[in-house]
């Protein structure tokens, strides 16, 4: 146990820091997805294609493929930079996908129904689009969004074991094979902090979930 | 519109919708291929095309050329081999955890679901280095199982994760099914477990096939967790071990890349073309009388309540 309670600061550092990595790889993640979706339902159809591309390429291929080839593979073509920032680069570009397909779904979701009405009672594209389809898009897109950053917060310990020094699960390597404390009850530690930040968010999500729901 | 994904947002196009499409659509194509050509002309600056990156990925001629591919070769089979371990494990004990989650009720049924949401919650890569570092901690020997004991810590830590998943996947697939299925086939004298194994699990299987799939999916990408703890021979660890020599990363990266995209690609293919497969059992099977029956009757009632 005196791994942990030697430790407090660290682990408090440590959790942290892996909150941090994820408050940029989210920001980064919303961005690229929300660009991807609107070019995947675009009427502009190379526009499609790229987003379809981009989603089949990245969804396919593992995190820590991505994460090579970013880390490894720009530094070839002279673009240098940190591990914590091609780390949180690699993370952000492959949950993009994901947020993609999360809104994509949240779109597909509204009925045509809706779209109908709303031009039959006169409103424009934009009008009918910012509050008929978007409000209800939005709403169903939160469910499989909340999964998708749950499951992003859980890949940051891939960044880690990457070698982005720091987070949780770089930490629980330190701790274990350079300052030789005992691996089980520091990966206990380690997974008990995760679990604090999934957990809640899996109960706040489907608390969302119910208030969310459209009743149709 | 032709494709669905934008029939929601937009009305079928008329002259001018078309018209200011098009020119959308040329802007975007020259946009995209300015990028393209700017990424493709950065790669030709930095001398990233010259036959001596390339050369002993795709030219056979090569020195190294065969034993480049024996190493990618050796390390597709690892992780082909680790994935499927891995997803035969995970869906025996996640269709086992399923069924006693969904059969126990009340006080019972706890100690199961503080698991399954423990599982659930951890990352994939903590759950394999649990299995690594934890296991022979508390005297598991693996040892005595064939293939070296990484491959085998690999794959309990993708199955403790996975298996809980397709534990509650499955449970929303029962959750799905109509109530009457349950009743009848209780009526007919079925055991609880007859009933599950017999009318709810299969078609639980059936309804959420897709999502299965794309858990298998993420097994199977999730194996190269392994070569960032150095645990066993997979393809992404033939990869750099590659590089290691002949220092072209983006190419080795990109031919790797490709065959993951390939394998899941594939994969991907076959769920659809299992969904289609399944449904058209559905209706041309050997059970399709009844179901078809069935139908008519509702459809017949239904309009007897509308008229």
């Amino acid at each position: 146990m005196s791994a942990i309670t030697d430790n407090y600061g660290l682990f408090g550092h440590a959790f942290l820091r892996s909150l941090g990595i994820c408050v940029w790889t989210m920001i980064g993640a919303l961005s690229i997805g929300t660009v991807i979706a609107a070019a995947r339902v675009s009427p502009v159809a190379p526009l499609r294609g790229f987003g379809t591309t981009y989603v089949t390429m990245v969804r396919n291929c593992p995190l820590t493929v991505v994460l090579f080839f970013i880390a490894f593979g720009l530094p070839e073509i002279g673009v240098n930079g940190s591990y914590y920032v091609f780390g949180i680069s690699a993370l952000a570009i492959y949950t993009g996908a994901f947020v993609c397909e999360a809104l994509r779904s949240g779109i597909n979701s509204v009925q045509a129904g809706q779209a109908e009405a709303a031009r039959a009672i006169g409103l424009t594209f934009s009008q009918s689009l910012g509050s008929v389809i978007l409000p209800q898009a939005f709403r169903s897109s939160i469910p499989p969004l909340g999964s998708v950053l749950i499951a992003m917060f859980k890949n940051s310990a891939v960044l880690g074991a990457f070698g982005v020094a720091g987070d949780l699960f770089s930490t629980g390597i330190r701790l274990t094979s350079a300052q030789g404390y005992a691996s089980t009850p520091v990966f206990l530690a380690i997974g008990l902090a995760y679990l604090c930040i999934t957990i809640p968010a899996g109960l706040i999500l489907q608390a969302l979930e119910r208030r969310a729901v459209i009743i149709r | 519109m032709s494709s669905p994904t934008t029939s929601v947002l937009y009305d079928i196009p008329g002259p001018r919708a078309r018209r200011r499409a098009l020119i959308g659509s040329a802007i975007a194509t020259v946009l995209l291929i300015v990028l393209l050509w700017l990424v493709i002309g950065r790669l030709a600056d930095q001398e990233q095309f010259s036959m001596e990156r390339w050369g002993p990925l795709i030219d056979p001629s090569n020195e190294n050329f065969v034993q480049v591919w024996k190493l990618l070769g050796t390390g597709l089979r690892g992780t082909l081999i680790a994935a499927t371990l891995a997803i035969i494990l995970s869906t025996l004990i996640g269709t086992i955890l399923g069924t006693v989650r969904m059969m126990t009720s009340g006080l019972a049924r706890l100690p199961l679901v503080t698991l399954i949401e423990l599982f659930r919650g951890l990352p994939v890569i903590v759950t394999i280095y649990l299995a690594y570092r934890v296991l022979p901690d508390l005297g598991v020997d693996v040892s005595p199982l064939p293939g070296p004991d990484g491959l085998w810590f690999l794959v309990i830590g993708l199955t403790a994760y996975n298996s809980v998943i397709i534990a509650e996947i499955l449970r929303a697939g029962v959750a799905s099914l109509p109530r009457g299925q349950r009743e009848a086939g209780l009526a007919t004298g079925l055991t609880n477990l007859q009933t599950m194994r017999l009318i709810l699990l299969p078609q639980s299987f059936r309804i959420m096939l897709p999502a299965l799939i794309s858990q298998l999916i993420v097994i199977l990408k999730d194996t190269s967790l392994a070569a960032l703890i150095g645990l066993y021979a997979e393809l992404l660890r033939s990869g750099r071990d590659i590089i290691g020599v002949l220092e072209n990363p983006i190419q080795t990266y990109f031919v790797v890349a490709i065959m993951f995209i390939a394998l899941n690609f594939a994969l991907s293919r076959l769920a659809v073309y299992l969904e289609a497969r399944l449904a058209r059992g559905r209706t041309s099977g050997t059970g399709a009388p009844a179901p078809t029956a069935l139908e008519s009757g509702l459809s017949q009632t239904a309009m007897a309540g509308g008229a």
